[in-house]
């Protein structure tokens, strides 16, 4: 067992059900037997750790807010609390259970027939089926609405042309929620591994969630029964929502990652000997630490409070917005100044540091970049869009 | 079948235990958990009734508001259907045998057939309330076992002897079994069971409940104090070329440590 108890400055605990905190708990003692020890040589060698999968599906990973249909039915504060402990293993993991739950297992649920709902869910929620969601195109990250990929109506089938990319999972899944344009209108549709004209190559090459499989898609006259569209939902609204509920994981994650490597840092400050002494005693190297526990403190106050009002259903995606771009950015230069106060130990495997790093560079742009949520906040502070 | 299981609410493994400011108690900081042999206790009896069927309770003596989460969240999330927590004001300084006398009651009032604890609790080291039970009962007892099975109203045990050697045993039921290390892996609990851990039965029994005086459990033997060992002297550190430091090293070892 290790000594990590998290950090809970402001007793945030104490808001927290019994059974949140137990839940807590589960997932934090599954992260540092299975994921802690094997996530380094992952990391290095460039794989996902696939017999993960179903474990993180027994355990009640996936989908955890989603009920019926073989989901675990848990509140957004527990679903939160996995992604935070998720995390602090590793970025990649928890972005597998976000792109399975939030973005896969989400809009099925919400918008897909009962058929859908029956083949897919059970088995997603198990981790015996694995999903990705091909959203973001070569030239359209930032500005999905102007998508090339479509759909055509050819009468028993649609014939479905285009490609995706930086997409996880890709290459591992079963399904891909792909929205694409029909006579000029978003659509969700189920593509399904196998299908004639479908790939999905590896995206090779990363510096950044090197645990994670990342991929393009691409739709060579593919051809899709009409039963794989996703009957409820039309426009752009349909994968923002499920943006927004990935980005609402990714609130809470990114301060896993955050305290992860404060944590390390503390340690290491207190138990390394310079001048005689430890760098914990010094004024600079206490600023530091100080400034991360501020940081970590104010952001669990936000994805505290983000979940409450996400369960009572008054969430506005602005709030989301404020808080995934607050901890991620917050969580990012955390690492950087822990990466600093473990001096070139930083840059070594041994310790969590420099992956944290590099996966929170990716996180800080996917799921909406820093920047854009500034655009949402500006939009909402003044009623003027400065991104159309 | 009825399964019972003894499980302790106490310091996580990696907590440091220290005495109070007076000596009279000993703290620790850090989370509380149930002890890692009562773990093994745990998993045994939720596998001996996916096996056989049955019902599995979880009894303790602790204050409930200290050690119902703990229970929640690590015995009846794994399985276990129901919860007995002994709590009575007269237990708050009881030794072993009036934990003992207590769970005995308890487990009768139950009417368990097979109990499973951990070989011992991991703060106090007492290693003594496992055989009292069995004792006050009159039933037999296997310690540190490493394999079980159970047949109709038969056992078998294998338990780990000096040396490496294993012992077989057999006997019929009731019997109490303490849990050694590589009984087997205790499973993770699964988040929705967390969740549902919370809508099964716990039950709060004092010793009037269980037909206890408060003198049946007065202790026999008490505490006059805790102390931390001594802190171990600073190593030494000599300095010099080989020959120099190779030479005081041995001139050390042979007068001051007096080992050669």
């Amino acid at each position: 067992m290790s000594s990590y108890e998290g950090v809970d400055f402001y007793r945030v605990d104490d808001l927290l059900s019994d059974e949140e905190k137990a839940i807590r708990e589960a997932v934090r003692a599954w992260v540092e037997d299975r994921v802690l020890p094997i996530i380094e040589r992952h990391y290095q060698e460039g794989t996902f750790p696939t017999d993960l999968a179903r474990e993180m599906g027994e355990m009640g990973f996936l989908g955890a807010n989603l009920s019926g249909y073989g989901c675990p039915g848990l509140n957004n504060v527990c679903y939160g609390l996995i992604c935070q402990e998720l995390e602090r293993g590793d970025s990649a993991i928890r972005s597998f259970a976000s792109v399975q739950g939030s973005l896969v297992m989400f809009p099925i649920h919400a918008y897909g027939s009962e058929e859908q709902k029956q083949r897919w869910l059970p088995r997603l929620a198990r981790g015996e089926a694995i999903g990705c969601f091909g959203l973001t195109e070569p030239d359209f990250g930032s500005n999905p609405s102007g998508m090339i990929t479509k759909a055509e109506d050819r009468g028993d089938h649609y014939l479905l042309n285009g490609a995706k990319m930086w997409i996880t999972n890709g290459t591992l899944a079963d399904v891909a929620v792909v929205w694409a344009k029909l006579d000029g209108v978003v659509h969700g549709f189920l593509v399904e591994e196998g299908m004639e004209g479908f790939s999905a190559p590896e995206m090779t090459g990363k510096h950044s969630l090197r645990a994670s499989v990342t991929s393009e898609l691409v739709f060579s006259d593919v051809r899709l029964p009409k039963e794989n569209l996703l009957p409820g939902i039309r426009g752009l609204r349909g994968p923002l929502s499920c943006l927004n509920n990935a980005r609402y994981g990714i609130a809470w994650g990114a301060l896993g990652a955050a305290t992860g490597c404060f944590h390390s840092a503390t340690e290491y400050a207190k138990s390394r000997i310079q001048f005689d002494g430890p760098i914990a005693r010094f004024q600079l190297v206490q600023d530091k630490l100080a400034w991360m526990l501020r940081e970590i403190t104010k952001g669990q106050l936000l994805a505290w409070r983000l979940g409450r009002m996400k369960d009572e259903g008054t969430l506005q995606h602005e709030q989301v917005s404020l808080a995934k771009m607050n901890n991620v950015d917050i969580a990012l230069r955390i690492a950087r100044t822990a990466r600093d106060i473990h001096g070139a130990n930083g840059i070594l495997g041994e310790y969590p540091i420099m992956r944290h790093m590099a996966n929170l560079e990716s996180v800080y742009t996917y799921e909406g970049t820093h920047d854009i949520h500034n655009l949402v906040l500006g939009r909402w502070i003044t009623g003027i869009p400065a991104f159309t | 079948m009825k399964i019972g299981i003894c499980a302790k609410v106490t310091a996580d493994t990696d907590a440091r235990l220290s005495p109070s400011a007076d000596g009279g108690s000993f703290e620790f900081s850090g989370k509380s958990v149930v002890g890692p042999y009562d773990m093994f206790a745990v998993e045994e009896a939720v596998q001996t009734k996916e096996k056989h069927g049955g019902d599995t309770v979880v009894f303790t003596v602790g204050a409930e508001s200290d050690v119902l989460s703990q229970l929640r969240g690590s015995v009846l999330a794994l399985g276990v259907d129901k919860a007995v927590i002994v709590e009575d004001p007269a237990l708050a300084n009881a030794d072993a045998l009036g934990v003992a006398r207590a769970l005995a009651k308890a487990i009768e009032a139950e009417g368990v057939d097979l109990v499973f604890c951990g070989k011992q609790a991991i703060d106090d080291d007492n290693v003594q309330v496992p055989a009292m039970i069995a004792g006050l009962l009159g039933w037999a007892q296997v310690s540190r076992v490493t394999a079980f099975a159970v047949d109709g109203t038969s056992f078998t045990a294998t338990r780990a002897m000096d040396g490496g050697i294993k012992q077989v045993v057999s006997g019929n039921l009731p019997v109490l079994i303490t849990a050694e290390r590589g009984l087997n892996t205790p499973r993770y609990a699964k988040l929705p069971a967390i969740m549902k851990a919370k809508k099964k039965p716990t039950e709060r029994r004092d010793l009037a409940a269980l037909g206890l005086s408060a003198e049946a459990v007065a202790p026999k033997v008490s505490t006059s104090a805790y102390g931390s060992p001594p802190e171990r002297p600073s190593g030494k550190i000599i300095e010099g070329d080989t020959d120099t430091v190779v030479a005081e090293l041995v001139r050390l070892l042979r007068e001051e440590a007096k080992v050669l």
